[in-house]
């Protein structure tokens, strides 16, 4: 992989991504252990599972891969005394528009992934575990197989891990471009063989009736390699590190208008938007506006620059007080983004400054959904691609006044009717830019309809 | 029956034994095997797969249809994959696609990209946009055969062809 190097921010704390771009490293395993790698599994293997769970729970983190769900509690939901086999699945499918940063832990540091999924298959005894990687990382997955055969061969994998009778096998299993295969139950209904078709829950949650039907657990990369780290500082340490709620480190990934896009690994919560944007990121390039940011890959809500969101917050008393703050203002955390009507979703924050066409935007993001729903539901399948297909004549000249009610009708009906979360993943950005930029829908109509009558279509050239 | 070389024969019997379970998972992994071997997914290999997998041919045919990167046609000996997507088209994904077309001599279609392949007359080069490749920071980002390149820029593209030729 050809990769563009960068030495960290100095607001950012490096813990899953201390590795990343450090001068000399390489994804071998005797660098890793040169590192101190693998010592917190020694240490996990003296541990009853049960311990190791609290040690997740007590340390607050949140899932990474979009849902911020408690990683403690998931694991929790598989019973000690469970009889079925037990199965783990790392989530490396990365395919969220905006999200970039499992990519470049299994290029570059490929055991603490391993080390995190071991520690967390002891935990939930499981005893077989997948990595689902998207198949366009074919790199990737050769590193990864690599370092599995890596850690075969010094027994932290295979029979009786390190004398203390855990039986563990990994394997990498490759994607082939699609990007329902993200969506835990499409990527489990994949690795059986089959069409990434979601199940529809209940009542197949996967830590219930996963993969072959068993109870499984499915975490992003990110959120397993912070395993590790959790055992080492200890669960309560770890969660010392963020915000109530809200613990620990992310990597926010930024890309569009700033003059520095990238991966920034900072405390959850611990910069707001406008610091990410104007200090990590350099700012807009010269001469332009924040016109809107979409925060947690493109699922997520868009914001609007200048817009004023009310902000509950607890005060040292308990009691709870409200304040207005603008969108520079907000807290880059879970808790935060979804008070303001979006989500931190998988991190991939996307800018857009005052050159950029909202309905050019949101047409690029619905050629995404029309292209991504996996068909089963009608709602989604003809809901996804009628919105596309509505931006793309909008764009070609052929807008007429009622789209954005049009626009907003079919997306309300996506949302709330389907099978998987990827239902309102595709009505989201069509209701969120019509409700915060709907004078350019509707301009757009009265523009076109001008330039269709002169016979001169208009059509979008960007940038 | 097709022939299998002897190599492609231990690759898939040792992919198979990833999965104790439940061997119809196996049916991606050898769709790739496959395709690395041949190019492209011919009939003859959903036969040959369904029946190693004790599967209906429809059961591996169905994973050729619904999957992007499983094709049932051959590609250009130099296969291109653009980025489409939205943080890509803001840095050039669009002029990047169309640049490799117009070096490798290819006719883009008259109407959008909208997920097609296209190929060069002489079967040198193909290029397809595909979607967001997860490294938006750095767009635009294109992946030529299997390796991938970052912040391409218009001027580049010439060469990039040049080495793949
Ligand atoms: C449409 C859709 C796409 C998703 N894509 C991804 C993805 O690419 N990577 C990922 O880790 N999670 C993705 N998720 C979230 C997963 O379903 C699941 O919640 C996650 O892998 C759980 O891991 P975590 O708790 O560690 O975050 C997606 C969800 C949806 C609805
Ligand atoms: S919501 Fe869309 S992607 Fe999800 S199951 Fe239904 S059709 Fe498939
Ligand atoms: S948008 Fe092109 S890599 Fe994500």
């Amino acid at each position: 992989m050809v990769s563009i190097a960068r030495t960290p921010h100095p607001r950012e704390k490096r813990l899953i991504f201390k590795n990343v771009d450090r001068p000399g490293y390489t994804p071998d395993i005797d660098c890793y252990l040169a590192d101190g790698g693998y010592e917190e599994l020694k240490k996990a293997v003296s541990m009853p599972p049960p311990d190791i769970v609290a040690e997740v729970k007590a340390s607050g983190l949140r899932g990474r891969g979009g849902a911020g769900f408690p990683c403690g509690a998931k694991w929790g939901f598989i019973k000690p005394e469970e009889t079925k086999p037990v199965y783990l699945i790392c989530n490396a499918d990365e395919s969220e528009p905006g999200t970039f940063k499992d990519r470049y832990i299994i290029h570059q540091d490929p055991h603490q992934l391993v080390e995190g999924m071991i520690i967390a298959c002891y935990a939930v005894k499981a005893r077989l575990a997948y990595i689902y990687i998207r198949g366009e990382f074919p790199l990737g997955a050769k590193i990864l197989e690599q370092a599995l055969a890596e850690a075969r061969a010094h027994n932290f994998l295979g029979k009786d891990i390190l004398g203390s009778g855990f039986d563990l096998e990994i394997y990498v299993h490759r994607g082939a471009g699609a990007y329902i295969c993200g969506e835990e139950t499409g990527l489990i209904e994949s690795l059986e063989g089959k069409r990434a078709y979601p199940r529809i829950k209940p009542p197949y949650f996967p830590a219930v009736l996963g993969l072959y039907m068993s109870p499984t657990i499915v975490n992003n990369v990110e959120t397993l390699c912070n395993v590790k780290h959790i055992l080492r500082m200890g669960g309560a340490e770890y969660a010392k590190m963020g915000r109530p709620n809200n613990t620990g480190t992310r990597v926010l990934c930024v890309s569009g208008d700033v003059q520095r896009p990238g991966y920034f690994e900072l405390e959850v919560g611990g910069i707001t938007m406008g610091e990410l944007i104007y200090d990590v990121c350099g700012g807009l390039k010269p001469g332009r506006k924040l016109k809107a940011v979409i925060p947690g890959g493109s699922s997520a809500k868009v914001l609007r620059a200048g817009e004023r969101y009310k902000m509950k917050s607890k005060q040292p008393d308990g009691s709870m007080a409200e304040r207005e703050i603008g969108l520079e203002e907000i807290p880059m955390d879970f808790d935060s983004l979804a008070a303001v009507g979006s989500m931190a979703g998988s991190g991939g924050v996307i800018v857009m400054d005052d050159t950029r066409d909202m309905v050019w935007t949101l047409n690029n993001i619905n050629e995404f959904y029309a292209h991504e729903s996996c068909g089963q539901c009608t709602p989604c399948r003809e809901g996804s691609l009628w919105m596309m297909k509505m931006t793309t004549r909008m764009l070609q000249g052929g807008g007429v006044s009622s789209d954005p009610d049009t626009l907003k009708s079919v997306a309300d009906n996506i949302a709330g009717r389907t099978i998987c979360a990827f239902g309102e993943a595709c009505a989201w950005p069509t209701q969120s830019f019509i409700a915060k930029f709907r004078d350019e829908f509707s301009g757009l109509a009265e523009r076109n309809g001008r330039m269709t009558n002169n016979g001169a279509p208009h059509t979008e050239s960007h940038p | 029956m097709m022939e299998i070389p002897p190599e492609l024969a231990v690759r898939i019997d040792e992919v198979i034994s990833h999965y104790p379970v439940s061997k119809r998972s196996a049916s991606m992994p050898l769709l790739h095997l496959f395709q690395e071997k041949f190019g492209h997914i011919t009939d003859e290999a959903v036969l040959w797969i369904a029946q190693k997998l004790e599967l209906e041919p429809i059961n591996v045919l169905e994973l050729v249809t619904f999957y992007p990167m499983f094709r049932r046609e051959p590609v250009g000996r130099c296969h291109v994959r653009v980025c489409r997507t939205l943080s890509c088209a803001m840095a050039g994904g669009y002029e990047l696609l169309d640049a490799f077309c117009k070096h490798a001599d290819i006719q883009p279609h008259a109407e959008g990209h909208g997920g097609h392949l296209l190929k060069s007359a002489d079967g040198r080069y193909s290029v397809e946009f595909v979607e967001c490749l997860a490294s938006c920071g750095t767009g635009p980002v294109c992946m030529i055969e299997d390796d991938f390149y970052e912040a391409v820029s218009l001027a580049e593209v010439p060469q990039l062809l040049q080495k793949y030729a």
